[in-house]
């Protein structure tokens, strides 16, 4: 049980943060079509940390999905570091949702044939709505890989530096072995061996590079966060902590 | 050069005002029979100077009206009102494209029109350069300035020119869902803690003004009106659609134990016009010509987006790229 519920919350966490800060791009966009594109998968995304916090809520009789989102302690969150980064500009935005949303993809896949049901379920409905953020991030990073110097360049070094906090999204839980014996999901190593296969293609063809060495960057699974987190926590919960817990909004 | 496929030649400004009798008899004609004038069709020169400064400064105001809303995505309250202002919020900048595409068949570009907003020589909505200072400014803009916004593009939507109609009625469907978040999250806060009132109640107090500005000067100041209602782009007047407004939600605000801090404002049984305090239009025109409490802001924003995505733009209209097709 503990096995599932830790599954489920690197996920909703990865998620709600994640979509955060895609949803900082509402009205921000390079151009509107980007716009529109990154609110689309912002409420995408936060959808999904919804559906992940109501089957904990649900299954294992949590607090309710709007306490687990916007009350916790930031020590008490278990997503990867990546998404928690602050936007930066377009391309580590864009290259950071390729990264991403590949291993979000297959990881929703992978699970859509767990033996725990109802996360079954829900992956099949999430990775329908994935594989248009895939295939969106893989055109973008294609095509301005591709263009002027100075967008390759930036897709370049943004994927430099967002490398090793993207292998940071596969950093192994204390239930590995039981989620794999028990059919739940095949574990973050199997996870990251089909994402470098899928990915290392696409950047080729995006005439980019993969950095020589890496050295992945763990600890948001276990609460540890960069200076980045705590900030946007604050200003989420802003309103909502203005109030007594479960004053309606 | 802004964006991928919408890149067109500036046409050349039609440069005599003096129409063909004949034609301009016709084009009349047409409109008085409830026909659309289309792309292609012969108009008068005035008619499309018109119709591209009124879809384009609608255009603007949504662009621009994403700006005070947007900054509270990431501080709404919860799950619910989160995921409904950001998707309410991307609707705008969607109405924006849809109206931008509307104004292009008349031949101006969208970059050219992105250009004159942030130069200051093309307006928007008036009210978006007020801040939104609390959650409860949100609501306010989500219930009030959306339902004036409705009452607005109705009218509209019926007009002569038909890609604006066709935008509008599609703006109108997404719009009527704007209005029934931003009512219902209105109401929750009139009906929740005295916090929530008060904060609200504050909030109507400082957007009533801007509020009133919304549909315009009264027609007796109202510069456009005339030609524009013949030639169906407007159809309604400043007043009449204030009114109209009035009608509809100042019972609505009422009813949940919310003031208007207008003590004059009444309903004049007799003429069925509403009477209201003089809301200040020389405030009104300050504002629209740049001194507004965040019309600076609201630019350099703007102006940070443009400048800052300038090399996605760039790279996307390289000839040289090698990858064109879209990867799938």
């Amino acid at each position: 049980m503990e096995a599932i519920k830790n599954l489920l919350f690197r996920m909703a966490d990865d998620e709600l943060i994640y979509g955060h800060r895609m949803s900082e791009w509402t009205g921000m966009g390079p151009i509107m079509e980007e716009d529109i594109a990154y609110s689309s998968m912002a409420q995408d995304k936060i959808g999904h940390a919804l559906a992940n916090y109501s089957i904990l809520e649900k299954e294992f009789q949590t607090a309710n999905p709007d306490k687990l989102a916007f009350f916790r302690k930031e020590n008490e969150l278990m997503n990867c570091q990546l998404v928690e980064l602050s936007n930066h500009e377009y391309d580590f935005s864009l290259v950071r949702h390729f990264l991403f949303d590949h291993a979000d993809f297959i990881r929703y896949e992978m699970l859509s044939t767990s033996s725990f049901a109802p996360l079954a379920q829900l992956s099949k409905k999430i990775k329908g709505e994935l594989k248009y953020h895939v295939l969106h991030a893989d055109t973008w990073l294609t095509r301005l890989g591709n263009a002027t110097d100075e967008s390759h360049a930036r897709m370049q070094s943004a994927l430099n530096e967002l490398w090793n906090y993207a292998l940071g999204i596969f950093e192994p839980s204390d239930y590995e072995a039981q989620l794999i014996a028990e059919k739940i999901f095949d574990g973050e190593k199997v996870l990251q061996q089909k994402w470098i296969e899928k990915i290392s293609p696409i950047i080729e063809k995006a005439n980019l590079k993969i950095p020589s060495s890496s050295s992945p960057v763990y600890g948001g699974r276990k609460g540890y966060h960069t200076d980045q987190l705590q900030p946007l926590l604050t200003e989420m919960a802003e309103v909502i902590s203005s109030e007594a817990e479960g004053t309606e909004w | 050069m802004y964006g991928g496929g919408y890149i067109q030649e500036e046409k050349q400004e039609a440069t005599s005002p003096i129409d063909d009798a004949q034609k301009l008899a016709a084009f009349e004609a047409r409109i008085d029979r409830g026909e659309k004038i289309e792309p292609h069709d012969w108009m008068p020169a005035d008619y499309r100077k018109q119709l591209i400064r009124m879809i384009e400064q609608h255009a603007h105001s949504e662009v621009i009206g994403a700006l005070p809303e947007g900054t509270w995505i990431t501080r709404a309250p919860g799950f619910r009102r989160k995921l409904a202002l950001i998707a309410k919020v991307q609707d705008e900048i969607g109405h924006a494209h849809l109206l931008y595409s509307a104004a292009e068949t008349l031949g101006k570009s969208r970059e050219h029109m992105i250009n004159d907003l942030l130069t200051g020589k093309s307006k928007y909505s008036n009210v978006f350069n007020y801040p939104a200072k609390t959650w409860a400014d949100v609501t306010v803009i989500g219930f009030l300035i959306d339902a004036g916004a409705i009452v607005n593009q109705v009218a509209n939507s019926k007009g002569s020119y038909g890609p604006y109609c066709r935008a509008l009625e599609r703006i109108c469907y997404e719009e009527s869902f704007h209005l029934k978040q931003g009512h219902d999250a209105f109401i929750t806060l009139a009906t929740g803690k005295k916090a929530q009132h008060d904060m609200l109640q504050d909030a109507l107090n400082r957007w009533w003004k801007p509020i009133m500005h919304f549909h315009g000067p009264p027609d007796k100041i109202s510069e456009h009106t005339a030609k524009l209602m013949r030639w169906k782009v407007k159809m309604a007047t400043n007043d009449d659609m204030r009114n109209q407004f009035l009608d509809m939600y100042v019972p609505k605000i009422l009813e949940i134990g919310i003031t208007i801090p207008d003590p004059n404002l009444k309903k004049n049984e007799a003429t069925g016009q509403w009477e209201f305090s003089d809301p200040d239009w020389d405030e009104f025109k300050r504002v629209i010509n740049g001194d507004g409490p965040c019309n600076a802001e609201r630019l350099a924003v703007r102006q940070y987006v443009e400048e800052h995505g300038k090399w996605v733009r760039t790279a996307m209209m390289n000839p040289n790229q090698k990858v064109v097709i879209p990867f799938a």
